[in-house]
């Protein structure tokens, strides 16, 4: 427990968590409400309340960089060597760290999914929006889930990398470039896209599940979040392997 | 106690501790000694169990520090004063390392009000100066009251109070029974500062005991004499046995001490201008031990001081 508090001191106590956080909830509720407002125009498609969840990503971009900077940012500081005097077992401490990274996350991600969902509904009543189906509370309910899992697999990233700008860029060129590009390769660039971490994340949030080229998926949304999830877990096994093993 | 045995740190190719044993004793300052690049700081993240050592240990009362329970309560370290969230308050900075070591809040502005940083505690420690750093730093390493205290180049960049504060700092610390090890490549300092010494070069142990006996061994002390009659005067001292060498316009003599020149001066009649006593600095010993050791070195190393850069 005193290293849990050592950490949530640590994370409180600069500014730049709570900028983050604002942004990361900001960006995509902000976003989502200009949609709304030119949502259901004549002849637009039917939508429900997955519809309201297309632009989370920018949420999950933010706290990408928030988790990788709550570790990164005590490499370039030096107090990770001070957190490693103070708790020698780096698993322990680094754990603690992945505990208070993440529970932000989870929080910051119920804001953005209900957020999201409820500015679009205030904007744009449309009974198709309510929560009536298992697909629609997943969708919504959903993203404190994801963004947990992904501020996990963007701290062992940032363990890993141990520095700002390299951990941010492989994150961010990697969940908005690689992922979307992959597909373009011929005949095999569909089955390697289907096992990507962060297509795995959307296919639990169940985003644009009604695409064409999204019918036959290996994994139903719980097994793809499962997948995502033990994904993260291996990075973060990494990065904690290797900064036991690293000289701090 | 810290006790080093056979301590050795490769890097690639490159031996920053080859071998090195030593101790340290409780109650006193022991000073490390080394140019820079002579692996000080490296052996201390190596005590502190940052750095894994190649091959050998090192124990702190008998035990590794990674089996340390709550190592701040035992083990204070002050590596490097920058190594602080620049956006973090001093108070923050502290906060955190007491909730790490289940330490009480009172203790935070206790250490605070030591090294005089009570005023400023809730400023951000990146507007800090140096000296302020300095200050955090050491209270950081008092946080939980340890036995063992390790200070890595302490009066680095600081002004002649800062200096004099932790040097009396230091002695108060070792007159409470604690251990104390300090680095530094300045040797002056270090005569000032510590009682015992170990000192390295090129990662190797080059001396370990007093202060005082590591003056005597190594440097040689000699007395400067001037007189209107300097060759009169040369002869005689050949005569009774000492060595001389000319040094300007005076004569450096060895071998005799300056009451000896003096009765021999007054016997034969001349009238000496100068007879002062030459004791060996820390310095010239310096050299004289660690002249092959010295990693970078310019043609005629004038000093022991020789920069190699930045200790990492």
């Amino acid at each position: 427990m005193s290293l849990l508090e050592a950490e949530r001191i640590k994370l409180f106590t600069t500014r730049s968590p709570w900028w983050c956080g604002l942004l990361a909830i900001a960006l995509p509720v902000g976003l989502t409400a200009l949609i709304a407002t030119q949502a259901g125009g004549p002849g637009s498609a039917e939508f429900d309340a997955s519809a309201t969840q297309l632009l989370t990503g920018l949420g999950r971009s933010v706290v990408m960089v928030m988790a990788a900077l709550s570790i990164t940012s005590e490499y370039r500081f030096g107090t990770i060597r001070a957190t490693f005097q103070a708790v020698p077992n780096r698993t322990s401490a680094l754990l603690a760290k992945t505990a208070v990274t993440a529970v932000p996350a989870a929080l910051i991600g119920a804001v953005v999914g209900f957020g999201s969902w409820a500015v679009f509904r205030l904007i744009h009543p449309d009974p198709a929006l309510a929560l009536d189906s298992a697909a629609d509370w997943r969708a919504v309910a959903g993203q404190p889930l994801v963004f947990a899992i992904t501020a996990v697999l963007s701290l062992g990233v940032g363990i890993l990398i141990r520095q700002t700008a390299g951990a941010v860029a492989v994150l961010l060129v990697y969940s908005l470039l690689v992922e979307g590009l992959v597909g373009l390769i011929p005949k095999i660039g569909d089955d390697i896209q289907h096992w990507m971490p962060f297509f795995a994340a959307d296919r639990f949030i169940g985003v644009q599940a009604d695409a064409p080229g999204l019918q036959e998926l290996p994994l139903g949304p719980w097994g793809y979040l499962a997948y995502f999830a033990a994904i993260a877990v291996a990075v973060l096994a990494a990065g904690i392997l290797s900064a036991g093993r690293r000289d701090a | 106690m810290i006790e080093a045995t056979g301590l050795t740190k490769h890097y690639g190719r490159t031996v920053a501790v080859d071998n090195l044993s030593f101790t340290v004793g409780e109650g006193r300052v022991t000073g490390f000694l080394g140019p820079n690049g002579a692996g000080k700081s490296t052996t201390m993240r190596m005590i502190l169990g940052l750095d894994s050592p190649t091959s050998g240990d090192v124990r702190i009362d008998g035990q590794h520090y990674r089996d340390l329970h709550q190592p701040l309560r035992t083990v204070g370290a002050l590596l490097d004063a920058k190594w602080v969230h620049p956006n973090r308050s001093a108070r923050a900075h502290l906060r955190w390392l007491a909730a790490a070591t289940k330490l009480p809040r009172s203790r935070i502005d206790q250490v605070l009000d030591l090294v005089g940083l009570g005023a400023v505690a809730n400023k951000n420690a990146g507007g800090f100066s140096l000296g302020m750093s300095q200050r955090l730093g050491i209270a950081a390493a008092l946080l939980g009251d340890p036995r063992v205290l390790l200070f890595d180049e302490p009066v680095n960049g600081l002004d002649p109070e800062g200096i004099l504060w932790i040097r009396k700092f230091m002695h108060q610390l070792a007159d409470e029974g604690r251990t104390v090890f300090v680095s530094s490549h300045l040797l002056s300092e270090m005569a000032q500062t510590a009682q015992d010494l170990v000192v390295i070069g090129r990662g190797k142990l080059i001396y370990q005991g007093t202060v005082d006996e590591f003056i005597a061994n190594a440097t040689e002390s000699t007395v400067l004499v001037r007189s209107p009659t300097l060759e009169k005067l040369g002869e005689h001292l050949l005569a009774a046995g000492a060595g001389i060498s000319d040094d300007g316009d005076a004569l450096r003599v060895s071998g005799m001490d300056s009451a000896a020149i003096g009765e021999l001066a007054a016997t034969r009649q001349i009238v000496l201008h100068e007879l002062s006593p030459q004791v060996g600095s820390l310095e010239q010993a310096f050299i004289h031990l660690t002249g092959d050791t010295v990693e970078y070195r310019t043609e005629e190393p004038a000093l022991g001081t020789t920069e190699e850069g930045p200790t990492a």
